[in-house]
């Protein structure tokens, strides 16, 4: 989407709320959908419509609108997201798959800080989202969950920094097996260790924050009601945080070293340093997403956090286009909903998503929302 | 330690090295020639070990009986079916991706290993269980007082020195081989002294998967056992093996391959030993450990690949 190309009307901001809204109640009839029938044909709808509504110019009207009108765009989304949750309110299954999708946009948004911004890449994002998990099975009983939150992102972030020396001292291919290694370690050793439960796994405790015991519903909501408001207070905390980031110098000089090393070192850009932040911080967010997400689906398990699960962290950021925030949204959303609907291929997720995702790197390698070029003055 | 189980570590151990040699010298030669990743190379070894299952059901059906046509035909037709894959996989997948970020090429093959991997749990029928493998070498054991001498470990690891072997005579003594170095070596001058590029390419691939599935073979027969997800632990520590010894170096890859089945069997015997009440298990982590270690020591490997950037 080049400046170029906006059209004058694109000043007012209904482009951009309608198409929220469209997405919003595309959502609802998603969410609502019963019959297989009425999956896929939405599904069907959406291959086939989003297309068209980018050949006819409506997609970039949208997109245009939006990026004028930051503010009304984000009100337009937070208030569209409370609105399906008042509307699911009371239902468990569309509640959790809500949260999980936000908890996994945490997650993602922290790769996307190492992969998107750093270029530094980890293929152990299940890893870092299991010490997380394993932190509040461990001490969900003893601290207040505000702290285990924090400390599990602290202890995914400390158990990082163990690979950031051999990260520094590799590129590229290198680099990858050092978090591959780290990933399957990581799952023999939990596997292993019967301290953590070995293979079963460990009952963790919901969160109970300030005395607010999320696993008790409100009324006639249901519990993962609850869930989904914290859930959507982390994602909106780590999502301004990681766009201050990317917006600010920090942000430029983690485009630069991702961009040329080379040039950087010669331009006075200290490389290592800005590496060890943002795969620090990537850590430390996947970390506090898994402490959340096991207190809330009650337990952890080495089977939830293998490599292929790194895999699916991987495309996720990938799907949405690489170092864009809102396309690691959409993104979380559509691997993580569509196969839970589609129990026709509930059995075939894994290959449905490699597929998608070697169409995407042959056709699209850009991603869904490609992420846009810098732009201090809109 | 008795010396008994002490041989029977070192034959379990040497048998694993050739294994992951045969692995990681297939990553070496794709990195080679076109400085890429193929990640999905452990699960081009699992179908290949799947091939040869299914292939040696078509003989029984068929009425062979001999182990030896048996065996013959099923690391045959398992070969042979993996090279054409592995040459598939390049010509569809992995060329055209080749002016991408190289990441996007291991992100790829990644995804490609899974859908294979998936393919082979979804449509091989029963897949999601482990199979038995056919024992089609003689069971015989040589009793060397308390350290028996398998004679299949013996013939296997025969088998798989001889085609690392057969290998490496073909790159560095023939013309063919001459055309992969030389590709390895600068693609561009390669193409300029008329070596067909392409070809270079497929055919290393099939060489290479042709290997892989020579390694999922032995690996069948030497356990006795193949499930749809082995290719996804030996794809690692293959390409651990081959990162480990140097990409690109074949020398390299072979000593990565036993390096890293020396440092799972250190792991297997020494662990216990000092720490009493630890389980073997922890072998795999001790393994992964130490490479982690290893790259932060030697970050291009045993043998360095020799890079000048150019800026």
């Amino acid at each position: 989407m080049k400046k170029e190309g906006v059209p004058a009307f694109a000043g007012t901001t209904i482009p951009g709320l309608a198409g929220i809204a469209a997405v919003a109640v595309y959502s609802y009839f998603f969410l609502h959908a019963e019959s297989q029938a009425a999956v896929l044909g939405l599904v069907a709808a959406a291959v086939i419509g989003v297309p068209v509504l980018g050949r006819l110019g409506w997609l970039s009207r949208v997109g245009a609108s939006l990026a004028q009108h930051r503010a009304a765009g984000r009100i337009g989304i937070a208030v569209a997201l409370l609105i399906v949750i008042a509307l699911f309110r009371s239902e468990h299954f569309a509640m959790l798959m809500l949260a999980s999708v936000l908890f996994y946009t945490i997650a993602c948004l922290g790769l996307t800080v190492q992969f998107g911004y750093a270029g530094v890449v980890n293929f152990a994002g299940a890893a870092f989202f299991g010490v997380g998990g394993y932190t509040s099975a461990v001490l969900g009983a003893q601290l207040p969950h505000i702290a285990v939150l924090v400390i599990g992102g602290l202890l995914a972030a400390l158990l990082g920094s163990v690979l950031i020396l051999p990260i520094l001292r590799t590129r590229g291919h290198y680099a990858a097996l050092i978090t591959v290694a780290f990933g399957i370690l990581f799952r023999t050793f939990i596997e292993v260790n019967d301290a953590l439960g070995g293979p079963q796994g460990l009952q963790v405790k919901g969160m109970n924050l300030f005395g607010w015991d999320l696993n008790t519903p409100i009324g006639e909501w249901s519990f993962y009601a609850n869930y989904v408001l914290v859930a959507l207070a982390l994602a909106a905390l780590a999502f301004v945080l990681v766009r201050r980031l990317e917006r600010s110098w920090v942000g430029l000089n983690l485009d630069a070293v991702r961009l040329d090393e080379t040039a950087c070192a010669v331009f006075g850009i200290d490389v290592a340093r800005w590496k060890i932040l943002a795969f620090t911080i990537g850590n430390f967010l996947a970390g506090v997403a898994g402490a959340a997400y096991s207190m809330m689906t009650g337990f952890v398990a080495p089977n939830s956090f293998t490599f292929a699960d790194s895999l699916i962290m991987v495309s996720i950021i990938l799907l949405g286009g690489v170092g864009s925030l809102w396309g690691v949204a959409l993104a979380a959303a559509i691997v993580l909903v569509l196969p839970e609907k589609l129990q026709a291929l509930q059995e075939y997720r894994f290959l449905l998503y490699a597929v998608l995702v070697i169409i995407i790197l042959l056709a699209r390698p850009q991603g869904l929302i490609p992420r846009r070029a810098r732009d201090y003055f809109a | 330690m008795d010396v008994g189980v002490l041989g029977q570590y070192i034959a379990n151990g040497l048998m694993l090295g050739v294994i992951y040699a045969l692995v990681a010298v297939g990553f070496t030669l794709f990195f080679g020639v076109l400085d890429v990743i193929q990640f999905s190379h452990g699960d081009v070894l699992t179908v290949g070990a799947f091939t040869a299952l299914a292939t040696y059901a078509a003989l029984t059906l068929a009425g062979v009986a001999s182990p030896w046509a048996q065996l013959a035909v099923v690391l045959l037709v398992a070969v042979a079916a993996m090279a054409l894959l592995g040459a598939l996989i390049a010509k569809y997948l992995v060329l055209p991706l080749r002016n991408a970020p190289p990441l996007n090429v291991l992100l790829l093959t990644l995804m490609l290993g899974a859908a294979l991997r998936e393919s082979v749990r979804l449509f091989y029928p029963q897949g999601a269980n482990p199979k038995p493998f056919p024992r089609l070498l003689p069971a015989d054991a040589l009793a060397l007082g308390s350290f028996s001498l398998r004679l299949d470990s013996v013939l296997l690891l025969i088998a798989g020195v001889g085609a690392i072997a057969a290998v490496h005579l073909v790159i560095t003594r023939t013309r063919l081989g001459l055309a992969i170095r030389a590709v390895a070596q600068d693609a561009e001058t390669a193409r300029i002294m008329g070596i067909d590029f392409e070809r270079v390419v497929l055919i290393t691939f099939a060489i290479g998967s042709g290997l892989a599935a020579a390694a999922g073979v032995m690996n069948g027969l030497y356990y006795n056992e193949i499930n749809f997800s082995i290719g996804l632990l030996l794809g690692v520590i293959g390409f651990s093996a081959a990162v480990v010894g140097g990409l690109g170096n074949i020398y390299g890859a072979i000593l990565g391959g036993f390096l890293f089945a020396a440092l799972q069997t250190i792991g297997a015997v020494l662990l216990p030993a000092i720490f009493p009440g630890l389980p073997s298990a922890y072998r795999d982590v001790f393994a992964f450990a130490a490479v982690i270690g290893f790259m932060a020591w030697r970050p291009t490997g045993l043998i360095a690949e020799r890079t000048a950037e150019r800026v």
